[in-house]
């Protein structure tokens, strides 16, 4: 099953309240995923400097890490701690030692994002808990993504929890099963992509990397998954600036959104939607099979 | 008068309590506000009573209805009427897919659009939606008659058996085994019968649409076939 979530912000000032509107999105669909739950949201950042979003195993403070890292990248940074989470904002030179550090610590800190604005959180639990454990509610931004997961092909762990992340600033949540994705899973791994788990969707988000790192658009990546990908699947994509849905070409997979002037919202079901402000003037409709939305801030 | 919000009253209470009524009930106008996209909203009813939702439906509203007349002032989500058997519900807003799926009898009146497969497996429903249905709408439909005042998508009745499509915009695709066929004046009448159950008298001319259905080549097995299945 799973359900999805998805908003972009058309209207500046509603980006205090992104956090907010997209948790209880969320929490609607926790019929639909009631295993896990993720979130990846476009906040405030800076085109010098990267934000590396962590997860931190459990049994360890994540507080404690602030001096260690310190001392491995030679300078206090800023490190924000939310659950089982950190952030650290980093400047695009401190970026490789801060990745070096995270390979010396792998047992017990993993890569969740990498990104200016990006950050993703995602846990095991239901899906009110995992948003109220990393105060998503606070979260201010000009779009997210959120994703509740009933796992039907692989474990329920964190690892396999939705947004998944394969280039920086980007993500992808995705509501179905691929038929092909091994296959493509090897072309892309010829190509140099790094993909860390078994997950026919890492492979969607490894794919739409690697044809955006090919130059090509967010549209048009997509465009090309439709004669690439096999399978059913509904897709909401994130990237720094942009939004964007897909269906299979049956459309197997259900959809629904909602634009007004103040936003684009994407729901699995109308439940999600009807807890947005001004739901009833927003115009309401069904992404078509095959076709591809997509919305970009300038 | 009942009436129930859904912001108070679960589903399931407002459902029982439909499905107590007896065939003589007076209490025969519902009124259901704040549906707010919940599922299986006035599932099963069997009582010939008018229901009034007012607002967004979920899946299946009005599934396997019997006598009622269920209006939904707005959307309706996956399956709205799914296996009705008799009675009407009327979508005023647009339905999402597989509106009227399997149905076997009564009238699905869609004011707005129908996504894919509308009237999948129709055993007998008559279906009229004033806007555009999407693809594979009548996916083997066994009977009834699917009328779409606007266009149709692709792949159109596809294996479709003894139901009748009468289109009156464009048709993007047909799907295997259906074909145009001549309106008989037996069909004329049907068709002018369902839009005047909808309550389309005069708006929508019969001569306007055309008439769509089984070129019955694919009933049975047959080799020559193969690459069509």
């Amino acid at each position: 099953m799973c359900g999805i979530v998805g908003l972009f912000l058309k209207n500046k000032d509603r980006q205090p309240e992104l956090g907010q509107m997209l948790s209880r999105m969320l929490v609607t669909m926790s019929a639909r995923g009631p295993d896990s739950a993720g979130i990846a949201v476009y906040g405030a950042g800076d085109d010098d400097k990267v934000k590396l979003t962590l997860r931190v195993a459990d049994g360890i403070d994540p507080e404690s890490l602030k001096s260690e890292i310190a001392t491995a990248l030679g300078a206090p940074i800023a490190v924000r701690v939310r659950s089982s989470h950190i952030v650290l904002t980093v400047t695009r030179l401190q970026e490789a030692s801060a990745l070096d550090w995270l390979r010396r610590r792998k047992a017990d800190v993993q890569f969740v994002s990498a990104g200016a604005n990006m950050e993703i959180y995602k846990e095991v639990g239901l899906p009110e808990h995992v948003a109220r454990e990393f105060g998503v509610a606070d979260m201010h931004g000009t779009h997210g993504i959120g994703h509740t997961r009933m796992a039907t092909e692989s474990a329920v762990t964190t690892e396999g929890a939705h947004p998944f992340s394969t280039g920086k600033d980007q993500c992808l949540v995705h509501n179905g099963s691929l038929s092909n994705h091994n296959a493509v899973r090897r072309t892309l791994q010829r190509e140099g992509l790094a993909f860390s788990t078994q997950n026919d969707s890492e492979v969607a988000a490894g794919y739409l990397t690697w044809r955006m790192s090919q130059g090509a658009s967010l549209r048009d990546s997509l465009s090309s998954s439709l004669n690439d990908l096999d399978g059913f699947f509904t897709f909401v994509v994130g990237t720094r600036n942009g939004f964007a849905v897909l269906r299979d070409p049956i459309a197997c997979k259900p959809a629904i959104m909602a634009e007004s002037d103040d936003y684009v919202a994407f729901g699995s079901e109308y439940r999600a939607l009807s807890v947005l402000p001004n739901i009833e003037r927003a115009r309401v409709f069904e992404p078509e099979p095959a076709t591809v939305y997509a919305w970009e801030h300038s | 008068m009942p009436t129930h919000d859904l912001n108070v009253t679960p589903v399931r209470a407002v459902n029982e309590a439909l499905h107590g009524l007896p065939p003589d009930t007076n209490e025969t106008f519902w009124q259901i506000d704040n549906p707010q996209g919940k599922h299986a909203i006035g599932v099963g009813i069997d009582a010939p009573v008018d229901v009034e939702i007012n607002g967004h439906v979920g899946y299946y509203c009005g599934g396997m209805n019997k006598l009622a007349s269920i209006r939904i002032h707005g959307n309706a989500g996956t399956g709205v009427a799914e296996n009705m058997m008799s009675g009407t519900v009327h979508v005023m807003g647009d339905a999402s897919q597989s509106a009227g799926a399997t149905g076997c009898g009564g009238l699905l009146i869609i004011d707005g659009d129908a996504a894919a497969r509308c009237g999948i497996s129709m055993k007998g429903i008559d279906i009229l939606v004033k806007g555009s249905i999407g693809a594979m709408s009548a996916f083997m439909a066994q009977a009834g008659s699917l009328v779409v005042l606007g266009d149709a998508g692709a792949a159109l009745g596809d294996s479709i058996y003894e139901a009748t499509i009468f289109v009156r915009g464009n048709v993007q695709s047909l799907g295997t085994d259906c074909i145009e066929k001549p309106m008989t004046p037996v069909d004329r009448e049907r068709l002018a019968g369902v839009l005047h159950r909808a309550g389309l008298n005069g708006e929508a001319k019969v001569d306007d649409f055309r008439m769509y259905g089984s070129a019955r080549q694919l009933y049975h097995f047959h080799v020559d076939n193969i690459a069509s299945y």
